[in-house]
């Protein structure tokens, strides 16, 4: 019986290594993606473009201007003078700060001198975080001035209050941390649901299914023996990334080996009877590739938390995220490798996770034995 | 000429026919503009907050109340001891945690500084920075608020910010555009790739060379219903877009669709070289899908800024169309530019187009040879 299984297992093999341009695919790519994610692409905002317009030209209104340099966050832009929403308008500028004229005496009589600030919001995300910039820079300045002054009149000041802010598990806020694991779900998902049902669907177009089926081999035979590759270049191309990761940027798997490596042994489970499931609905590779694309990577992007959170979604989309496996992994991947808990903080994932993946391989076995006829 | 039409007429009875191809067309703008404008929104509100309130004092229950009112927090537990506290963080009950110390109170009405502690777990790195920036702004208003009778304070400098373009800053805004975007160039790629390796797996391609019809007029004929389907998609999407997000451009309509053939014309050439290389319709979804579809979804701009990329990589997302699309329809949506300030991205898109368009065409002729 091993005889048979093995021998189906070296037959997929030999046409997984005679098709290069799949198993490129299933090995090259993860590894280009890691690296865009890892140097190519952040959402750090840095670098702001900011048009500063002086109309005040005095010393206190330089330093004013030179605070928001020095705090790097704001590269200049040249004021070409005109309206300052136009520099918004063709986007050379993301933001433009306006000091008054009379700032300089506004500080001296100890008024309130107010500042003119434009930004553009199209992302609203990096918006947010650029009036938090602003915002901060100019408090702070206020606070220097009010202490200095306080301090001439021998007043004292009330104490300002102090917030030690802390951030855990990903001290350094770095993107690529919490990318790594979304890129790790994806591998498996391509290997795991996609090149099995379409494996399984190509030997039903070119008819050598029916060649299979009338074999000696049992259904559990032909399936074992039709997934245990993908299952292992799946494992074998998320190893590479996690090492790849871990040596190249330092995303180090914080929590245990051992749990990482149960939980994805049962995430590719869940796969592959996605994928075999999907193979006895599909009646051609191309279904089956629209059908596993839409099913699988397209969620895998949106609705697993991977990119936008799930809290924001409304509640029938959030719903729509507890039909896909990858929502439960990603969790329990961000629990093991970012925040490095155990399972007693993620058990309700994993419990999804294997529910999951026991209802897809019942469902996908008995559609498969009744495909065959047995 | 008449040659041409009758080609034309028999792609359209084609795409008629078959029934999944029509879904593709008519379902999927209607479904990702849906599914991903739902979906893709990355505004920092509700963030789950716990509270460790160790004062119980009328000040520390007001500044929780100050974080709750904010909008952008929800309280989501009250954990009684700093192991609780940890404990709410990683199981992920909770992203942000406020550590109020017992003497909070009473350090407020003048004896110290006050402090207190935020603590936020930065697995997901960009919308953390964001509450921590609320959180911190939140704090510093409500000391300003709590200053003890007899100072005024107000500070030397305020700030009165506008934003424009997006004044709710809802990233929905700038998302769905991007969708938009993403869409019509995904599905054109698609359906011109696999429109012909179809044919060319069926052998139909080979009796199609045969026929009188010039090189020339094949390939027209082959990209001409593919345009005016590209239309249909936008119409499709801006409908979508007006009725369930209300969202609409600013600017000109008739502009964008301008404009959006001028991005129809490189996908389409991007197409037609992937039939060249591609021999089944399998081989050319994977190569659409990894050398176009995945670079340009990440390198153009949609999600990650271009900015934010070494120089090298910023080089390279200048050949991709998307790129330059992407702030064309932004501009058009968001900021309602005109053609004078969307110049600069539209001679780009055309010269791209213009090159991949005769390079595959080359190739194509040569196949057909």
């Amino acid at each position: 019986m091993k005889g048979r299984v093995g021998a189906l297992v070296r037959k997929e093999y030999r046409h997984i290594l005679r098709d290069p341009g799949t198993l490129g695919a299933l090995l090259v790519i993860p590894l280009f993606l890691l690296a865009m994610f890892g140097w190519a692409i952040s959402l750090d905002v840095n670098e702001v473009p900011l048009l500063v317009r002086d109309l005040d030209h005095s010393a206190e209104s330089r330093a004013l201007a030179a605070a928001f340099f020095a705090s790097g966050r704001f590269t200049r832009v040249d004021d070409r003078g005109g309206d300052t929403g136009a520099s918004l308008d063709s986007g050379r500028a993301a933001a433009t700060l306006e000091l008054p004229r009379g700032l300089a005496r506004a500080l001296g009589r100890g008024e309130t001198a107010e500042l003119q600030v434009l930004v553009d919001g199209s992302d609203a995300t990096r918006a947010a975080t650029v009036i938090g910039y602003i915002e901060g820079i100019v408090l702070r300045f206020g606070a220097e001035k009010l202490a200095l002054k306080a301090a001439g009149s021998g007043r004292e000041l009330p104490g300002a209050l102090d917030s030690h802010p802390r951030v855990l598990f990903n001290q350094e806020l770095k993107s690529v941390n919490n990318l790594v694991p979304g890129l790790v779900a994806i591998i498996i998902i391509i290997s795991g649901v996609i090149s099995t049902a379409l494996a399984v669907v190509r030997e039903k177009e070119l008819g050598s299914m029916e060649q299979l089926i009338v074999s000696p081999l049992e259904s559990w035979e032909l399936i074992v023996g039709k997934t245990l590759p993908y299952a292992t270049i799946g494992l074998v191309s998320a190893a590479t990334v996690l090492t790849a990761g871990s040596l190249l940027f330092g995303v180090a798997v914080k929590g245990s080996l051992v749990e990482l490596a149960l939980m994805t042994t049962l995430f590719v489970f869940a796969c592959l009877a996605l994928g075999i499931l999907i193979s006895t609905i599909a009646p051609t590779q191309q279904v089956a590739f629209l059908a596993s694309a839409m099913l699988t990577l397209l969620p895998t992007f949106l609705l697993s938390g991977f990119v936008f959170p799930i809290r924001n979604m409304p509640v029938v989309i959030q719903a729509l995220t507890w039909l896909f496996p990858t929502k439960y992994y990603i969790e329990i991947l961000q629990a093991l490798m970012v925040k490095g808990v155990g399972i007693v903080s993620y058990w309700h994932q994993a419990l999804g996770l294997l529910v999951y993946a026991l209802a897809a391989a019942s469902i996908a076995a008995l559609r498969f034995a009744r495909s065959r006829g047995r | 000429m008449s040659r041409l039409a009758s080609l034309v007429q028999k792609e359209f009875q084609q795409f008629r026919r078959d029934k999944k191809m029509r879904a593709i067309v008519i379902v999927a703008p209607i479904m990702q503009i849906l599914v991903l404008g739902y979906a893709a929104n990355m505004d920092v509100k509700d963030v789950p907050l716990a509270v460790y309130d160790q004062d119980r004092s009328a000040e520390s229950r007001d500044l929780a109340a100050a974080f709750v009112s904010s909008g952008s927090f929800l309280l989501a537990a009250s954990p009684q001891s700093n192991r609780e506290v940890d404990e709410t963080l990683s199981s992920g009950r909770a992203e942000i945690a406020l550590v109020i110390p017992p003497d909070f109170g009473s350090r407020l009405e003048g004896r110290g500084s006050p402090s207190l502690q935020l603590l936020v777990d930065g697995s997901r790195a960009n919308t953390a920075a964001v509450a921590l920036a609320y959180a911190s702004s939140v704090a510093s208003n409500f000391s300003l608020r709590y200053a003890p009778a007899g100072i005024r304070v107000s500070l030397p400098v305020e700030t009165r910010t506008r934003v424009w373009y997006n004044p709710e800053l809802k990233s929905r805004v700038f998302m769905i555009p991007g969708v938009f975007a993403l869409l019509l160039m995904v599905i054109t790629i698609i359906l011109t790739s696999l429109a012909i390796v179809k044919e060319k797996e069926s052998g139909t391609l080979e009796q199609l060379i045969v026929t009188p019809l010039r090189k020339a007029e094949l390939i027209a004929g082959k990209l001409a219903p593919f345009v005016i389907i590209s239309l249909v998609i936008i119409c499709l999407a801006l409908v979508a877009c007006y009725l369930f997000f209300g969202i609409a451009p600013r600017g000109s309509i008739p502009l964008l669709f301008l404009l959006s053939l001028a991005l129809v014309f490189s996908t389409l050439g991007i197409g037609l070289l992937v039939s060249t290389i591609a021999r089944t319709q399998q081989q050319a979804m994977m190569f659409s899908i990894f050398f176009f579809m995945f670079p340009m979804m990440i390198l153009s701009g949609f999600v990650f800024p271009i900015a934010n990329m070494p120089a090298p990589i910023r080089a390279l997302t200048y050949l991709m169309p998307l790129r330059y699309y992407m702030i064309i329809v932004r501009g058009i949506f968001l900021k309602g530019s005109g053609l004078e300030l969307l110049w600069p991205q539209l001679w780009p898109l055309l010269v791209i187009g213009v090159a991949v368009v005769s390079f595959s065409i080359a190739r194509f002729r040569k196949q057909l040879d």
